[in-house]
């Protein structure tokens, strides 16, 4: 529906802080890892689709994305140089650049266990699933 | 027009500290309250355009916002309050008619609150609900005055076509149109999953939920929109609408803005006409006239379906009830004045139709008095707001009731009154795409399911306190009631004792 709760609580989720205020109080705001694209009559929300065979591990000229036994894409900030080739390849748009260096993008927020932006869709517009 | 004389009803307060500018509130206002601006960085609201709905408050992820009545008072005045003052010069503007929506709100007795429940005390005992069995399943529809059985023991006496309901609830008349595809998708969902009835309202029955025709009542209202014989073979019931209690005599108007080309299929009338309900049924003026078509729905249906008859709650309720059980009608459908509507003039809605429980105990002892009341089921609307309510109408007489108000309010309605605007931002009250989206169906047919579910389990609870095991024991025996601060001539009416007595 258009609300864009997701972004701010992907933001928030990532942001380190215990409190959305303050994560988004101060000059640097956190930065989310999907994006809502939004047309006349349809809305949706565009994060990784963690892809069996992923495009970004493959063109990764660092070795910083990488996919775990899981089958989660995720980056290792670390090892990320900026070069942005993930981007250009990746056929959802659902890498995004940072506002450091590194690039940013979804990794199911692993720690918690329970993706942010599904927990907290109004809507249940965005669900996480096992598929397979 | 000169000068402007309305003030903000309500003020949106925003905490600025906790406020993110994450701009949910701006997105998620159908009524542009919320923007952002660019100079200040800040959010800011325009207090004028709010209808106080929640929607902003509710999905805040901050908790930064609050809605509160706009401090502007009039001088005080206990005649001329402000509401009648604003109103006056909102009709001076336009010279129209004042339009609202939802039930009645003005501060008339509520009866349900002056009744007491009784509950068994050690010469009688309770009953424990989840050791024991507890019946709420209900037949709706004419019981027969005796029963004939053959030599075999087997029944001969034909019984009339019956709702069969597993709790004594059902959601009230509500038309697609007047709520929303996703609303209208829940109540059916919903209605098939508990096993009781949703109804159609008056204006058709969309092609994709003939699905659900098992647990659905058609209704038959003063416009015919949308009734042909498929229609009604369709339903499991066919209600006749005669009256509604938050518009008691008159008829209804869909603007022919909203008649686009799923309404226009669904009401057989051309897109863009307006859809008028007349005030009366032009084929009925006696009760011989109702019977008539009674009949011609029992002709069209092979006798197969129970024909419901709904009337508002007004003055000469009980002698109007008395003829309906004389019609063939199998149920009627009684609607008390504090019942919803997504549009009646304001005057008719706050000023017209008698409360419920009154209604219901005078025609439920009219019924008895003259011994046709298992010729009939009576089904009890307009404001049944909790199970306690439930219970106490069952008592006062009533077989089941209807829930509209409730059901709504089950699926987010925060009872804004602003249902006729057609901007409902719940998605519920509206027919823009981009609102209705918002009540995604798979959770709100839960969410009622949940509700009714919640009241099954407290009916029991009441039952088993009272000793007894089964709803049909407790149909219509007020003493299990008991008035408080009620004058004798409400008691009398309501046929039960002081509290003490």
């Amino acid at each position: 529906m258009g609300c864009h709760l997701c972004e701010y609580y992907c933001a928030f989720a990532h942001s380190g802080k215990i409190d959305m205020v303050k994560a988004f109080s101060g000059d640097s705001k956190p930065q989310p890892r999907l994006t809502i694209e939004e047309g006349d009559s349809i809305n949706f929300a565009v994060s990784c689709r963690h892809c069996e065979t992923p495009l970004c591990v493959k063109s990764c000229i660092t070795g910083a994305m990488q996919k775990d036994e899981d089958g989660r894409v995720f980056v290792d900030e670390s090892r990320c140089v900026g070069c942005y080739t993930c981007i250009l390849v990746c056929p959802y748009g659902s890498v995004i650049p940072g506002k450091e260096k590194a690039i940013k993008k979804c990794d199911l927020c692993i720690e918690s266990g329970k993706p942010a932006c599904a927990e907290n869709c109004p809507n249940l517009a965005i669900v996480y699933e096992e598929r397979g | 027009m000169g000068i402007n004389y309305f003030t903000p009803q309500y003020e949106v307060c925003r905490d600025p500290k906790k406020c993110i500018k994450c701009k949910v509130c701006m997105r998620q206002c159908a009524n542009e309250v919320h923007s952002y601006d660019e100079e200040l960085d800040m959010m800011v609201a325009d207090d004028s355009k709010c209808v106080d709905c929640q929607r902003c408050v509710s999905l805040c992820p901050t908790r930064a916002l609050r809605i509160t009545k706009y401090q502007n008072e009039f001088k005080e005045n206990a005649n001329w309050t402000q509401q009648h003052i604003t109103e006056i010069y909102k009709q001076a503007n336009t010279g129209g008619v004042l339009l609202s929506s939802m039930g009645n709100p003005v501060p008339y007795p509520i009866y349900w609150d002056k009744l007491l429940i009784n509950a068994s005390q050690v010469t009688n005992p309770s009953i424990d609900p989840l050791r024991e069995p507890m019946e709420t399943r209900v037949q709706l529809g004419s019981k027969p005055q005796k029963l004939e059985f053959d030599e075999d023991g087997k029944l001969k006496t034909k019984i009339a076509p019956h709702l069969d309901l597993q709790v004594p609830i059902m959601f009230s008349a509500m038309s697609y149109g007047s709520i929303s595809r996703n609303a209208h998708e829940s109540l059916a969902r919903a209605a098939e999953e508990l096993g009781t009835y949703y109804n159609t309202g008056e204006g058709g029955l969309n092609e994709d939920f003939y699905q659900y025709g098992k647990n659905t009542i058609v209704q038959v209202a003063s416009g015919r929109f949308g009734v042909h014989v498929g229609y009604l073979s369709a339903g499991a019931a066919i209600e006749i609408k005669m009256g509604q209690g938050a518009k008691p005599g008159i008829g209804g108007h869909l603007p022919g803005e909203k008649v686009g080309e799923d309404v226009s299929k669904t009401r057989m009338i051309p897109v863009g006409s307006d859809a008028i309900s007349p005030a009366p049924h032009h084929d009925i003026y006696s009760i011989e006239d109702l019977r008539q078509l009674v009949f011609s729905l029992k002709e069209a249906t092979a006798y197969t379906k129970p024909v419901i008859v709904k009337i508002a709650a007004v003055h000469n309720v009980a002698a109007i009830a008395s003829g309906i059980a004389r019609s063939g009608a199998d149920i009627i459908a009684i609607d008390g004045y504090r019942g919803g509507t997504g549009a009646a003039p304001t005057r008719i809605r706050d000023n017209v139709g008698i409360p419920i429980e009154l209604a219901l105990a005078s025609v439920d002892q009219r019924l008895r008095d003259e011994g046709i009341r298992n010729n009939v089921s009576l089904v009890v609307a307009g404001s049944i707001r909790n199970s306690g309510d439930i219970v106490k109408a069952i008592a006062l007489g009533a077989d089941a009731v209807y829930i509209g108000t409730s059901a709504l309010i089950a699926l987010g309605c925060h009872v804004c009154r602003s249902c006729h605007g057609g901007k409902c931002n719940w998605g519920i009250a509206t027919q823009r795409p981009d609102l209705v989206k918002r009540l995604n169906p798979d959770i709100g047919y839960k969410r009622l399911i949940n509700l009714v579910h919640a009241w099954d389990h407290e009916i029991k609870e009441m039952l088993g306190g009272m000793g007894i095991n089964a709803i049909e024991s407790l149909k219509g025996n007020r003493l299990m009631l008991r008035g408080i601060g009620l004058s004798q001539k409400e008691l009398d009416i309501l046929g039960v004792m002081h509290a003490g007595e």
